[in-house]
């Protein structure tokens, strides 16, 4: 058994592996060849400048350099102590590192979890145009899909054409929405939403937010009330919140991550528009440095581009050349 | 700012580096790792970066820097030189047509802020340059993009081509063109669909509207947060479409914008405008040169005083200067010098120009303004003679103002003693300035309430 699957069997709760995976992120390995096992070909053994490519390869992919340097060092220190020479498996110990970096932060179940009677509220917040309201509406499908009564709040009532956008998903869907006036508090439309989900015996509650600069503390405090009168009307709740990020944010994610941290009680990531890069190495650095795990991947515009995160399949594409 | 945190990581490096009485090769490299780190973080291409180090390295070799008297400022001007280089050092401005409308096409990843930037234009446009202005609304994908810019359109004040969505996005840029020729607009702005420099059949989109429209500008939407991908994004965009140039958008938030700055060295594309916020005026003109000055810590004066030129009352603003910095201020030249700040906008915003100033939370910014509004009234409820002359100020006239102002007696005292503060603030900054330092803790230990 290699030591990927044994880490994997090792840290895995459920079986979640997907194969839709691969075929939604087909579009951007077409003509792929493994940057790593490229790599190795070259190399009889390595050198240092072998380690100049590697780490070449995860900055390029926004891993970022510090974390990057870490990890190679470590790679660099462990194939010293074992006196390792052999490319392959330098890039085992390699791909193993993050591995294990990642899954020793802690469990993770990517899936929403339900209690009877009470609506799960899922908050969703992001910079603009990271794909907030897209995202929203895959996961109001995958659990509509799955028998859940899904409730949609639109508390995005700044950004022009905003409101429109979430109804027509919610019409698409169809599924319930609320929504209030352009320029409306949002808080009070997340109380009524509150209000509603109560009525109607709402399983999921998903709440769109209007896309916030994390630098933007006044906008970061109308985050923090939201949450506030969400709680106040539903006991626990939001019990999620979703940050999103798009798949070619470069280092201001980890701030950013960060930052929306402070003001809401982050329980995932997800991160968007992988269909147009396998990379997205910025949710490595991400879990890192604030623990916040990835749950699932956008693969795409339509309502059903969305998946369930990977690790292993991901750590393997992000190694992935696209040509 | 976007690139604060990148200025004053190079700055402290630089000041390391100055700071030493010879220059070695290992103190060098050690600088270059730093700037290499600094840069990376900063999300700047990795290949500009190590080029980047290259040319210093090479540079300041082949100038023998290290055996020069002063061989740290020699190589902090290296750096600054291959940064100016690398950004470009002109200005590239929008060429307009004269007799015909010039036709503008906007095109970038999903979320790029496309649409954004095409209302954003369009004010911009029409009320700095006095353009009439058409908007096409050539996103029929995304759910509600088209109402997003009719909303755009209406607030700005300018038309709009909406065919709605089952129109094909060639059809649409087609008869926007054919009404912008016969109605004689100067300006027409196309709105395209966010998508993926590897959709074929999108990007095959973007060539058939450009084939049938024969766009003078094409400019491609770059987000100031984006990652190494970028080059790669702008590279695909510019071989399938030739652009005319990029703007930089989100640069109001802390990302550092490296990705954005690589394109230019990477593609030949300049980028012609930066994004700065989400209402239709967070538009600016790009300025290559002064973002060099910017990194490097020095402040971007000349966007300050730009931005001031226009906003400001010069005359009025020269007066108000002149007495606060001779010590002859009253409580008229506060609240005049309040009004002007006020109308600069953000205060926040116009301190983050100034070069040394300590990074203001916008609460403490909306608390400046709050201030300002409490002087505004106290000082209205004054005579003419209390205003010039303060220390005239006794209880029973304090007591007239906080009455006539709803204010209370407290509230007067308290602003009085931030007009002695400034003064003397004033007076200070003077010395400094005929000194040429910024003072310890910059305005904020001077008494201005920030
Ligand atoms: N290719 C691709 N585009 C996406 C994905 N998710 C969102 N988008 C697009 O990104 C743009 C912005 O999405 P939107 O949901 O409006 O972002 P918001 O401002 O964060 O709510 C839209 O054009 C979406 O269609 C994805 O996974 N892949
Ligand atoms: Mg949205």
């Amino acid at each position: 058994m290699g030591l990927i699957s044994f880490l994997k069997s090792k840290f895995k709760k459920k079986d979640t592996t997907v194969d839709t995976y691969s075929q939604g992120m087909e579009k951007s390995r077409k003509n792929f060849s493994n940057k790593l096992s490229n790599l190795s070909r070259r190399y009889q053994s390595v050198n240092q400048e072998y380690f100049e490519e590697l780490e070449q390869i995860l900055i390029e992919s926004d891993v970022g350099i510090n974390l990057t340097l870490r990890i190679i060092d470590e790679v660099l220190d462990e194939s010293k102590r074992e006196k390792i020479t052999d490319p392959t498996k330098i890039n085992e110990i390699l791909v193993d590192k993050m591995f294990v970096d990642y899954a020793s932060k802690g469990d993770i179940i990517n899936e929403l979890s339900f209690k009877e009677g009470i609506p799960t509220v899922l908050l969703v917040v992001g910079v603009n145009g990271v794909g907030k309201t897209t995202t929203i509406a895959k996961l109001a499908n995958r659990y509509k899909e799955q028998g859940k009564k899904v409730l949609l709040v639109a508390a995005d009532t700044f950004r022009a054409g905003a409101i429109e956008q979430l109804t027509i998903w919610a019409e698409r869907l169809k599924v319930g929405i609320v929504t209030g006036a352009m320029e409306a508090d949002p808080a009070s439309v997340a109380y009524d939403g509150m209000k509603k989900a109560k009525e109607m015996g709402a399983d999921l509650v998903i709440v769109d937010t209007a896309g916030r600069l994390q630098t933007k503390n006044n906008l970061m405090a109308e985050l923090a009330k939201i949450k506030r009168v969400i709680g106040k009307e539903i006991e626990g709740a939001p019990q999620e919140t979703f940050l999103i990020i798009d798949a070619t944010t470069g280092q201001n994610g980890v701030i950013q991550a960060k930052a929306f941290a402070e003001v809401t009680n982050l329980t995932g990531v997800v991160i968007t528009k992988m269909d147009g890069t396998s990379k997205g190495g910025i949710i490595l650095a991400i879990r890192d440095e604030i623990g916040v795990p990835v749950r699932f991947i956008g693969l795409g515009e339509k309502m059903s581009d969305l998946m369930e995160f990977d690790l292993d399949k991901y750590l393997y594409g992000l190694c992935v050349e696209e040509e | 700012m976007a690139f604060e945190s990148l200025s004053e990581k190079l700055s402290r490096i630089f000041k390391k580096i100055k700071g030493q009485a010879r220059l070695t090769e290992s103190n060098m490299e050690d600088m270059l790792k730093e700037i290499r780190v600094a840069l990376l973080e900063a999300d700047v291409n990795y290949k500009v970066v190590k080029e980047f180090t290259n040319n210093i390295r090479e540079k300041a070799v082949g100038q023998e820097v290290l055996t020069k008297l002063n061989p740290g400022q020699m190589l902090v001007k290296i750096v600054n030189d291959e940064l100016v280089e690398l950004l470009g050092s002109t200005d590239s401005e929008i060429h307009y047509q004269k007799n015909r409308p010039t036709i503008i096409m906007m095109v970038g990843l999903q979320g790029s802020g496309k649409t954004t930037t095409a209302g954003k234009l369009a004010y911009l446009m029409k009320n700095k340059l006095h353009k009439k202005v058409l908007l096409a609304a050539g996103d029929v994908y995304r759910p509600a993009a088209i109402e997003q810019l009719d909303t755009l359109a209406k607030s700005v004040g300018v038309d709009i081509v909406n065919l709605g969505t089952s129109v094909s996005p060639v059809e649409i840029s087609k008869k926007a063109k054919e009404k912008a020729f016969n109605e004689h607009y100067d300006v027409l702005i196309i709105d395209t669909a966010g998508r993926l420099q590897i959709d074929e059949q999108l990007m095959q989109e973007l060539n058939d509207i450009k084939d049938n429209v024969e766009p003078d500008e094409i400019l491609l939407l770059i987000d100031a947060m984006a990652g190494q991908d970028a080059v790669n994004v702008a590279n695909t965009f510019n071989q399938r479409l030739t652009l005319t140039g990029a703007v930089m958008s989100k640069l109001d938030g802390d990302a550092r914008g490296g990705a954005a700055l690589s394109i230019k060295h990477m593609t030949g594309v300049p980028i012609k405008f930066s994004g700065v916020g989400e209402k239709v005026t967070d538009l600016d003109i790009f300025h290559p040169d002064r973002m060099a000055d910017r990194i490097l810590g020095m402040g971007d004066v000349l966007t300050l005083v730009e931005k001031a030129q226009e906003e400001i009352d010069e005359k009025e603003a020269k007066k108000t200067v002149n007495k606060m910095m001779s010590g002859k201020f009253d409580l008229d030249d506060m609240l005049s010098q309040m009004k002007q700040v006020q109308k600069l906008g953000s205060l926040g915003g116009l301190l983050k120009l100034i070069p040394g100033m300590p990074k203001i939370t916008p609460e403490q910014t909306e608390m400046a303004e709050r201030e300002m509004r409490n002087v505004e009234v106290l000082i209205n409820s004054m005579t003419k003679e209390e205003r010039k002359h303060p220390e005239i100020l006794k209880y029973s006239r304090k007591m007239r103002i906080a009455n006539g102002s709803g204010k209370n007696v407290a509230d007067l005292n308290r602003m009085l003693k931030k007009y002695e503060q400034m003064k003397e603030a004033m007076k200070k900054m003077e010395a400094y300035r005929k000194s040429g330092k910024m003072p310890p803790g910059g305005l904020g230990g001077m008494g201005l309430g920030l």
